[in-house]
C-alpha cells in the first residue's frame, strides 16, 4: 500500500504543471469533497469545441491535487467529447474495472489504478475528473 | 499503572490481540472493547432476552432488571441521585438533539440567547443551530485562546441577561482541553440560564460528576467508554426532565392512550419511544464496571503519563505543528497536529500503511478549524489502553512521511 505514494504521484501534487490561474477561461467550476474540505477550480479555455488551456486552483490531498493535474495534462488540446469519454474511462477504472486498452489511454494517470483498492480515497481521485464532468454537462456550450 | 499493567490490560480487548501490528490511536472516534463487554452482551442475548419493560413473565422480568440496573449504573456513575435522571438514548448527538428539541423549544423564546463555545462538536453546534432558527433565538460562541482555553473573561463577556441556555464540551474532540464546567455552570445560573454540557469525551477521560458540576444536563455516548455503539446517555435535572415534552413518540412511553390523546409515562420511560437498546444498556453498565475496577485515579495516572510522554515524542518530529496548548497535560491524550507540506489526508494514510490508526480531518468541527485557521488536521488520540511504545511508532512514522511523499 505505501508504494502507493509512487514518484509519478508525488512528484505531480509537489510540482504540478497546471497549478494556476488561467486568464480568458470560459469554462470554471468549483469542485468540492464536503466530508473532507478538498476543493479544486477547474478553469478551462475552450475554443472551437477543443481544450486549448486548462488550469486548477486550490487546495486538498495528494491525491486529489495530483490526480486534477494529470487529467489537464490527459485533456488540454483534445475535443470536449474525447475529454468527457477519458472522464468515463476513468471513473471506470477507479470504480470498477477496465481493459488493458483502456489503461493506455489514460497514460500517465492509470497509475491512480490501485485507488480502487481504497474506498476512503475514491472521492479525493475523482474529485477533478467529476468537476469536468459536472462542468460539461452543466453548460455545454460556454 | 505501570507498563507492565497496561501490557495486562491489553489482554482483556481481542481486537488489540487479533491485531498486535496495530496501534489504534483513535479512541476519540471510538475505543475498544473489553471482552467483558463483549461477554455481557452476548450473555444477556443467550441467557436474559425477551423484550424489556413489557412482559410479565420471568424472562422478560429479567431482561428489565438488567436494562433497570445499567441505568442505576448510569446514574452512580456520574453521580446522578437517581435512575429516573438517566434517560437512554443511541448516543450523545441523540442527547443533545432531544434536549434542544424538547427542552430547547420549551424554554426558548425569541430574542433568548443560546451560548456555545467555539470548541463545540457540530453534534453540540447543529440542534442549537435549529433550535435558534425555530424560535427566533441568536446563537452565540464564546472563543477559545491559541491553546484552546476558554478564560472566566471571556465567558463572563459572551453571557448577558438574555442568555437562556448554555451548552459546552467537557473536553475538546480538536484540542484536548477541558474547560472549567463548574465555574461556567455556576455563572451560567448566576444569570438565570441552563447549563448543559457534552461529556462525550469527558466521562470517558476525568471523573465526572453531575452534583459537583452543578449542570443541569450532561449527555454521553457509551462507544467512546469501551461500551457498544448505539448506546448513549441523557442525565437531566429531575425538575426539567419531568417538564419537557417527549421528543419521540411510540410504545412504552405512554401511560394511558386513547384515540385522539394521551397521557405520557413517567421518567425517564416517558423520553424512551419503543423497545430499548437493552444490550446497549447491559453493554455500557460492563464498560462502567470495567472503568470502576480499574479506578478513575489509576486510568488519569496513566494517561496523563502517556500523554506527556506522547507530547514530548512529536515535539521531536520535524515540521510538525501540533495545535492547542503547550502544557502536555492540557491535551487529555488528544494531539492534533499538521505536517508541512504534506495534506492530513495523506497523513493518515501512510500511518495507515504503516499499521496505525489515526484520524484525519475537520473532525466535525469546521468553525473550530476556521478559527484556528486550519483547514484540515490529523489527530491521535491516545486511551489508558496505549502504550508507550505506540506513541513511539507513531513518531517514527511520522518522521519519514516527508520523505515518502518526495519532500525533504
Amino acid at each position: 500500500m505505501d508504494s502507493f505514494y509512487n514518484e509519478v504521484l508525488t512528484e505531480h501534487n509537489l510540482h504540478p504543471e497546471h497549478k494556476h490561474e488561467l486568464e480568458g477561461a470560459n469554462y470554471e467550476l468549483l469542485g468540492v469533497n464536503p466530508s473532507c474540505g478538498d476543493e479544486i477550480t477547474l478553469k478551462l479555455k475552450v475554443e472551437d469545441n477543443i481544450i486549448k488551456e486548462g488550469s486548477y486552483v486550490g487546495d486538498g490531498c495528494a491525491i486529489s491535487q495530483a490526480s486534477a493535474d494529470m487529467m489537464l495534462d490527459l485533456i488540454i488540446g483534445r475535443p470536449k467529447e474525447e475529454a468527457l469519454h477519458l472522464a468515463d474511462v476513468f471513473s471506470r477504472m477507479i470504480k470498477d474495472k477496465i481493459s488493458e486498452e483502456e489503461l493506455e489511454e489514460l497514460e500517465e494517470a492509470g497509475v491512480l489504478q490501485n485507488i480502487s483498492h481504497m474506498p476512503a480515497r475514491v472521492k479525493c481521485a475523482m474529485l477533478g475528473w467529476r468537476t469536468l464532468k459536472t462542468m460539461f454537462e452543466e453548460t455545454p456550450n460556454a | 499503572m505501570k507498563t507492565e499493567e497496561i501490557i495486562r490490560i491489553r489482554q482483556d480487548f481481542p481486537l488489540l490481540s487479533q491485531y498486535p501490528e496495530t496501534a489504534y490511536l483513535d479512541s476519540a472516534a471510538t475505543s475498544q472493547k473489553p471482552i467483558q463487554v463483549l461477554d455481557r452482551i452476548e450473555r444477556y442475548y443467550r441467557e436474559e432476552n425477551a423484550n424489556p419493560l413489557r412482559g410479565l413473565y420471568s424472562l422478560s422480568l429479567k431482561a428489565t432488571e438488567a436494562y433497570e440496573n445499567a441505568r442505576k449504573a448510569a446514574a452512580s456513575f456520574i453521580g446522578a441521585s437517581g435512575s429516573e435522571q438517566i434517560v437512554f438514548t443511541r448516543n450523545a448527538t441523540e442527547s443533545l438533539n432531544l434536549i434542544a428539541a424538547s427542552f430547547g423549544d420549551l424554554v426558548l423564546k425569541e430574542g433568548d440567547e443560546i451560548l456555545i463555545s467555539i470548541l463545540e462538536h457540530h453534534s453540540n453546534l447543529l440542534p442549537w443551530q435549529q433550535a435558534a432558527k425555530r424560535k427566533g433565538a441568536v446563537l452565540k460562541y464564546v472563543e477559545c485562546d491559541e491553546y484552546g482555553e476558554i478564560s472566566r473573561e471571556a465567558f463572563g463577556a459572551a453571557l448577558s441577561e438574555r442568555t437562556k441556555l448554555v451548552s459546552m464540551t467537557g473536553l475538546s474532540n480538536v484540542l484536548g482541553t477541558a474547560p472549567d464546567i463548574k465555574t461556567f455552570a455556576a455563572m451560567a445560573h448566576e444569570q438565570g440560564a441552563y447549563f448543559v454540557c457534552d461529556g462525550a469525551q469527558s466521562v470517558p477521560h476525568i471523573p465526572v460528576n453531575v452534583k459537583d458540576l452543578d449542570v443541569d444536563f450532561l449527555v454521553f455516548s457509551g462507544h467512546k467508554m469501551l461500551g457498544p455503539m448505539g448506546i448513549g446517555v441523557l442525565y437531566g435535572k429531575e425538575e426539567l426532565l419531568s417538564k419537557m415534552p417527549p421528543f419521540l413518540y411510540g410504545g412504552e412511553m405512554i401511560e394511558y392512550v386513547t384515540r385522539d390523546s394521551a397521557t405520557y409515562a413517567e421518567l425517564p420511560h416517558k423520553f424512551e419511544a419503543g423497545t430499548v437498546n437493552a444490550e446497549g444498556a447491559v453493554g455500557l453498565r460492563a464498560a462502567m464496571d470495567y472503568y470502576n475496577r480499574l479506578g478513575f485515579a489509576a486510568i488519569e495516572e496513566w494517561e496523563n503519563e502517556l500523554s506527556e510522554y506522547a507530547f514530548q515524542a512529536l515535539q521531536s518530529v520535524p515540521h510538525l505543528k501540533l495545535l492547542g496548548s503547550p502544557d502536555p497535560l492540557s491535551h487529555h491524550g488528544i494531539f492534533t497536529f499538521t505536517l508541512e507540506g504534506v495534506h492530513p489526508h495523506d497523513i493518515s494514510e501512510i500511518l495507515s500503511a504503516d499499521h496505525i490508526c489515526v484520524r484525519a480531518g475537520h473532525h466535525c468541527a469546521q468553525p473550530l478549524m476556521k478559527f484556528l485557521k486550519v483547514n484540515s488536521t490529523a489527530r491521535a488520540s491516545l486511551s489508558f489502553y496505549n502504550t508507550k511504545e505506540e506513541a513511539d511508532r507513531l513518531c517514527d512514522s511520522l518522521k519519514t512521511i516527508r520523505r515518502r511523499m518526495g519532500l525533504s
